[in-house]
Order: structure tokens, then sequence, then C-alpha cells
């Protein structure tokens, strides 16, 4: 893997996202929606800080269907799959791709949570920044790492819409389970060392994801 | 560009047990060229991809070598210029965009901006160059996928239906390409026109696998 070729990979989808917004437009509207859908249902109730990580995850998990498989489905959709085949080999690819998703998705976290703070204000209170800030990263992480090899298969599959979340929901039961547990404790002002163990296993999970969606890639995105 | 030479053995492919083709063999020594023939369905396509290392063979390999040494899989696409039906350039870039970023990605071989604007000059894209690809038309597109294959100088330069959507001007243009890359390298041309095939001196005809 060449870091140049990867980087200038990395460049390429920037750009061609800035001037498409194939992935960005969904996930601006899916977060909008879904934040105003959470606050008319709530209403004045004041959920406890388990709902609201939870809420908070799943506004961050159902966005990132809606955008993150864009990094592959629009090249196969455009026909110029061949095209980077013929350019880059499967691991400049792959990194590239993990690379653009991981920017997608901590810049996607930082509006949710921004969202979240405004809207519920009252509620949505970040105790301890610290454990919310590590969680948001490698939580942002493990969705990236996970979602681009899914989003590689789903590329090549005829049902690619509804194939995407139904695919991605039993790989990522772990990493969501895990920063909801963290995000709560954050939320409830218990120490930096509380979350540890969460933070233990999310970088396991990120380690095996990429390990494994590295070594897999090759098979999936020749034939 | 260095003397490459290709070695075809035995190639079969197959897509869900369906035979496309079976047993391929040929060899190419530099400077040789060779046409593959053949009736629509017959898996001209098919082998080419299998030629530029974009799918693999059921059976049988596909080898390059240069002085001797056999080149790696990984490492040959920096050696081909491929232009086919199946290949898109991107909409939202311009032609001169478009081949500056395929060229970074391309990292292994390098392509100046000189080298760039003389393929893009070739092709007779230069005046165009800065406008959007989604604003080409088809045989500019085509144009375009000229100056990609030829913009880092190819040892081997693969055609798939070479002149398809091309003006007269056009087909000019392939045939000088054709013409530079006959005396410098290796060349194939899938196609179902006579006249295209008669650029080339060898002759491959499929079609004859499912009999």
């Amino acid at each position: 893997m060449s870091v140049s070729a990867t980087y200038a990979l990395f460049r390429k989808d920037v750009h061609s996202e800035i001037r498409t917004r194939y992935a960005l437009n969904a996930l601006i509207m899916f977060v909008v929606v879904a934040v105003a859908t959470i606050l008319f249902a709530l209403r004045s109730d004041q959920p406890t800080s388990s709902v609201l990580a939870g809420l908070y995850w799943v506004v961050v998990f159902f966005t990132a269907m809606s955008g993150l498989s864009r990094t592959f489905v629009s090249e196969e959709e455009r026909g110029t799959t061949m095209t980077l085949q013929l350019v880059a080999n499967p691991s400049t690819v792959y990194f590239a791709k993990l690379i653009f998703n991981t920017v997608l998705t901590i810049s996607l976290t930082i509006a949710v949570t921004l969202l979240y703070v405004t809207v519920f204000a009252d509620s949505f209170v970040i105790q301890t920044m610290s454990t919310f800030l590590v969680t948001v990263i490698l939580g942002s992480l493990g969705f990236a790492s996970a979602s681009t090899i899914i989003a590689a298969i789903v590329a090549k599959a005829n049902t690619r819409g509804t194939l995407y979340p139904v695919l991605s929901f039993p790989v990522l039961v772990v990493l969501l389970m895990t920063v909801m547990a963290a995000t709560t404790k954050a939320l409830d002002g218990e120490p930096f060392e509380a979350a540890l163990g969460d933070f233990q296993i999310l970088a396991g999970y990120i380690l095996a994801m990429t390990g494994g969606s590295y070594l897999l890639f090759d098979y999936v995105w020749k034939e | 560009m260095k003397p490459l030479s290709l070695t075809v053995t035995g190639v079969t492919k197959e897509f869900n047990r369906r035979l496309i083709f079976r047993d391929v063999s040929f060899a190419l020594q530099p400077g040789r060229s060779i046409a593959v023939t053949g009736r629509n369905g017959s898996g001209k396509s098919t082998l080419v991809k299998i030629f530029c290392g974009l799918l693999s063979a059921t059976r049988g390999t596909v080898t390059y070598s240069m002085n001797g040494s056999p080149i790696e899989v990984e490492a040959i696409r920096n050696h081909i210029g491929l232009v086919s039906p199946y290949l898109q350039m991107y909409d939202e870039f311009s032609g001169l965009e478009n081949l500056e970023v395929l060229s970074r990605v391309r990292a292994d071989k390098e392509v100046t901006s000189e080298m760039i604007g003389e393929a893009l000059q070739t092709v007779g894209l230069w005046e165009r160059r800065k406008d959007f690809v989604r604003t080409y038309s088809s045989g500019m597109k085509q144009r375009l996928k000229y100056a990609f294959a030829i913009v880092h100088h190819p040892e081997v330069l693969v055609l798939d239906e070479p002149t398809s959507n091309l003006d007269t001007e056009g087909i000019s243009m392939v045939e000088r390409c054709v013409e530079r890359q006959r005396s410098s390298g290796l060349l194939i041309v899938a196609t179902n026109d006579a006249e295209e095939a008669n650029w080339c001196s060898d002759r491959l005809e499929l079609g004859n696998a499912r009999k």
C-alpha cells in the first residue's frame, strides 16, 4: 500500500463528495429529521441518561447507515469501480475509503452532539467530557471500520438499500451496546476510569474489524 | 519503454458453471500485437479483463515478463493502458482533473503534467480539458479514455471496441495510437470489426467453447 496513493484517493473522495453531495445531503437530512422526531416524541418528558444515550446512538447508527454505504455504492453505480481497480491496489482503496468514512462519521457525531446539546439542553448534559470524547472518537472509528467493509460487500449486491442496515446491525450490535454504556457513564458523571473496560472493548473491536476487513477486502473488491 | 512479453496458458473462464471460453493459450513477444475476435457473448471483454488483472481466470495463467522476469499481478496495472466500454471516468471532475487524480492514485509510476498535457493533445481534448466530463459527448468521453490509457506510456495497450462512438478524426487518432504502440510495446485489440482486427499481427478467435 502506498501512503501517497491512499491520500490521493481520499482527496479524490472528498472533492467528489463536495461536488456531488452523494452522502452529505443524506446525512444532514437524516440527522435533522431524526432529532426533530425525538424532540416531538419526548415533548416535556425528562428522559433518563441511559434513554438519551440510547437515542443518541440510534440517530448516529441510522444516519451512518443512510450515508456511509455511498463510498462504494456511488463508484458501483457510476461504473468507476473498474477505473479504480485499474489504478489502485485493493489495500489503497480500502484504507482511503476507511479514512473517508471515519472523517464522515466523526463529522456526523459532532453534528448530532451539537444538535442534542442545543435541543435537549436540560437533560443531555455531558458531565464527564473526557469519557464522552473518547467514546465518540472510538465509536466513530468502530462505526467506520465496520460499515466500510459492509458497504464494499453491499455495493456488489442488487438489493443495496435494504441490505446495508440489515447486514450492519448484527456486526455493530456489540459496538452499539458498548458506546451506549460508556455514554451513559459520561452523562451520569461517573469518573473516566469507570469506562476503561468499555474503551478496551471498543479498541479490540476496531482492531479486529479493521484487520479482518483488510484481509477480506481483496476478495470483495476484485470480483 | 521496457520490452514486455505476455504468455497465456490454458486460460478458462466460467461464470456460475457456465463456460465462457476454454483453454486459451498464446504468447506475445515485444513488438507483436493480437486481435481477439468472436461473436457477441464469446467472452472477448472477459478475456480482456483477465489480461488486465481485473478478473481472475477459473483455470490457467496469464504471465507478463520483463527481461525474462515475471511481473506480479499487483504491479502489472502500472504497465497497462485500457480502453473499454466498461471503463468510466468521473463525471464531476474535468478531463484534466480526471487524469491528474487518477495519475496520483497510480502513484507507482510517475506521471508529469507535461505527460498529461501531451495525452490530452494527442486525443484532441486540450481545448476542453477544464470542462466537466458530464458535459462531454460520448465521443469525447471515449477520447478521454484514450488519454487515460496512454498518459503513463504503458508497455501494454489493451483496446476493447476501440472505435466505438468516435468520428472519422477520432478513428484517425486511434490509428496513430495503435501505430505508436505497435512499434514500442504490446497491443491487444478486442473487436468484431475486420478492419480493426487487421491492425494486429496475430489473431485469436473465441466462440467455440460450448461446442
